[in-house]
């Protein structure tokens, strides 16, 4: 089978959100960049259901130059080849990310047939628009599962399974079709030193279309004001409890 | 101008995040006509009760006895156009965001995901789970929006209860294929970690799969859920479902008491709904402390037990 699983390079924030001095983007000059969780989850998926079905996995993301480093680490746990919609770092809005994908897809697919399945992360940690794989899926006119903790694939169908708040909702959907996915839908294994190394030497196709003028056009970012708090010290060390006591007792949670 | 809100309903009443979605509706002025869209597979299922809403509009349909999220994106696409509607706005939800992208998907229309204000032809809206802002620019004719849960108020109605009429949607193959069709119970036992009163969680202090044994034994005797970090699930210590995080589980507790957690943006995103935050970090310095209420200075590994201990010596005393 045929998967494409669709990722985003995504700063490592850490404790604090520090933003630019124009306010349009997160001062990431001092942070580490990787996949965004979900879609970590999204390549083992794929990576996983090419090693039980055969086929090719291939990842795909729309990003500045720098994303070739995600593409490479996708690769290094098992993704075949990459395709990288390549940007000037400007933020592409979520419709103008969904055709690019789009085009992406339909090149690859009229030169190696369809994928069975397209992969994205439910939303992106850092927009967070929860819209783009939904956008692509109507596009195609393929049916899209979101969130999903399970995947099963047999017999050309996917048996998608979505948490909600009682337990999890099932769809059974035929493919092709889109899915996004959540993280706890797998463990992703650690990169080996040998797959470092051959994901040097898989294949990235680039493409640079146009960015068009966004239709959801961020002007400017703002940090939340906090609340102002600063931790009361109830101690140190063991010599603590009995004050941890004291307060557990006062806001009713300890008889 | 007309807005039309959708609204989620369990068992006949409308869910509180949908309630704030009607509220910033209907705040959203010009003296706009509210119009709210609910989807049942029987008209006796429409919403009893004050709303603050103009009109209910019930799109009835056996498709809708199980979830169906492009039949219910369907049915609220025919709804505003017939109304005209200007803005279309529903629950900052999984579902809600998955209905409302499948409507912007089906009108080619930008959506604002996880909104808290809006104002002419702008949005404020969520990012990083709630760590950052956005204020952006919709080019839209019609806005289509979802409200962040608890960004505003949900207000009961004023005045006369809505009308409330029925219509049955027109709906394609591609929307009847796809739906639930099946439920999976949860796993049950123990105290589910978004309910919880109290939660517990263990980061990457706990330096270990065994080293959770305190983290646990302090959870029993408080009748708490435990909980974890990111950096817990990535190591395999602890599995998914204990994660307390943006990508993991939303918690709001009365108390969470977090033990070796750093407090990363990514963490901080899944407890903001706790009343109270205490702290056990040996770091002085660690970003948590400028977000708890209460903390110990120490390893986990000392005062964990010290604190379980305290609490039977107590009981007993």
């Amino acid at each position: 089978m045929r998967v494409l699983v669709c990722v985003k390079r995504v700063p490592m924030t850490g404790g604090t959100i520090v933003l630019t001095d124009d306010d349009r983007a997160i001062e990431t000059r001092h942070l580490g960049f990787t996949i965004s969780p979900h879609e970590e989850c999204g390549v083992e998926e794929a990576v996983r259901l090419v090693e039980a079905n055969g086929g090719e996995s291939v990842v795909l993301t729309l990003g500045p130059t720098e994303a070739e480093e995600q593409l490479r680490d996708a690769m290094a746990i098992g993704a075949d080849r990459a395709t990288h919609v390549v940007t000037d770092g400007q933020e592409w809005d979520p419709q103008a990310t969904a055709s690019a994908i789009l085009e992406a897809i339909r090149d690859d697919e009229a030169a190696n047939g369809p994928f069975d399945l397209v992969v994205f992360g439910n939303e992106s940690a850092d927009a967070g628009n929860f819209q783009v794989g939904i956008r692509v899926a109507h596009a195609l006119e393929r049916p899209v599962a979101t969130g999903l903790k399970a995947l099963t694939v047999d017999g050309g169908m996917a048996r998608c399974e979505q948490e909600t708040a009682g337990g999890r909702d099932v769809y059974v959907l035929q493919l092709p079709a889109v899915v996004t996915v959540k993280e706890g839908l797998n463990l992703p294994r650690y990169p080996s030193v040998p797959g470092r190394l051959r994901a040097q030497r898989k294949p990235i196709e680039t493409r640079t279309p146009e960015r068009p003028a966004p239709r959801l056009a961020m002007a400017r970012l703002v940090v939340p004001e906090g609340e102002g708090k600063q931790a009361e010290v109830l101690g140190e060390g063991a010599a603590a409890a009995p004050r941890v006591v004291e307060v557990l007792r006062e806001i009713g949670v300890l008889a | 101008m007309t807005a039309l809100v959708y609204l989620e309903q369990t068992d006949g009443a409308v869910d509180e995040p949908s309630l704030q979605a009607a509220t910033m509706a209907s705040s959203l002025g010009g003296g706009a006509e509210v119009h709210a869209v609910v989807a049942a597979d029987t008209a006796a299922l429409a919403p009893a009760g004050p709303l603050p809403v103009d009109a209910v509009q019930v799109a009835v349909h056996e498709a809708f006895g199980s979830y169906a999220p492009l039949a219910v994106a369907e049915a609220v696409v025919e709804l505003a156009g017939r109304l005209g509607a200007t803005c279309v706005v529903g629950p900052g939800t999984e579902r809600g965001n998955e209905v409302l992208a499948h409507v912007a998907a089906l009108l080619d229309l930008p959506l604002a995901a996880n909104c808290v204000a809006v104002a002419d032809g702008g949005v404020t809206r969520v990012r990083w789970g709630g760590s950052l802002l956005e204020e952006a620019r919709v080019d839209a004719p019609t806005l289509l929006l979802t409200v962040q849960p608890h960004a505003v108020a949900a207000e009961p109605g004023a005045g006369d209860p809505p009308s409330v009429e029925t219509f049955t949607p027109t709906l394609s193959d591609a929307a009847l294929a796809l739906r639930v069709v099946e439920r999976v119970g949860a796993a049950t036992g123990g105290v589910s970690l978004a309910d919880a009163r109290v939660v517990v969680s263990g980061g990457r202090g706990a330096g270990s799969e065994e080293g959770f044994a305190p983290i646990e034994e302090l959870a029993e005797l408080l009748e708490a859920a435990v909980g974890c970090s990111r950096a817990v699930t990535m190591a395999g210590w602890r599995p998914h479902t204990d994660q307390v995080g943006q990508t993991g589980t939303k918690i709001a507790p009365e108390i969470y008491i977090a033990c070796g957690i750093s407090g990363a943006t990514q963490h901080m995103a899944g407890c903001k709904g706790a009343k109270r935050i205490l702290a056990i970090n040996a770091d002085r310095e660690a970003p948590i402390l400028q977000s708890a209420d209460y903390a110990v200075i120490g390893d986990l590994h000392e005062v964990v037990p010290a604190i379980s201990a305290a609490i039977r010596a107590a009981r007993s005393g």
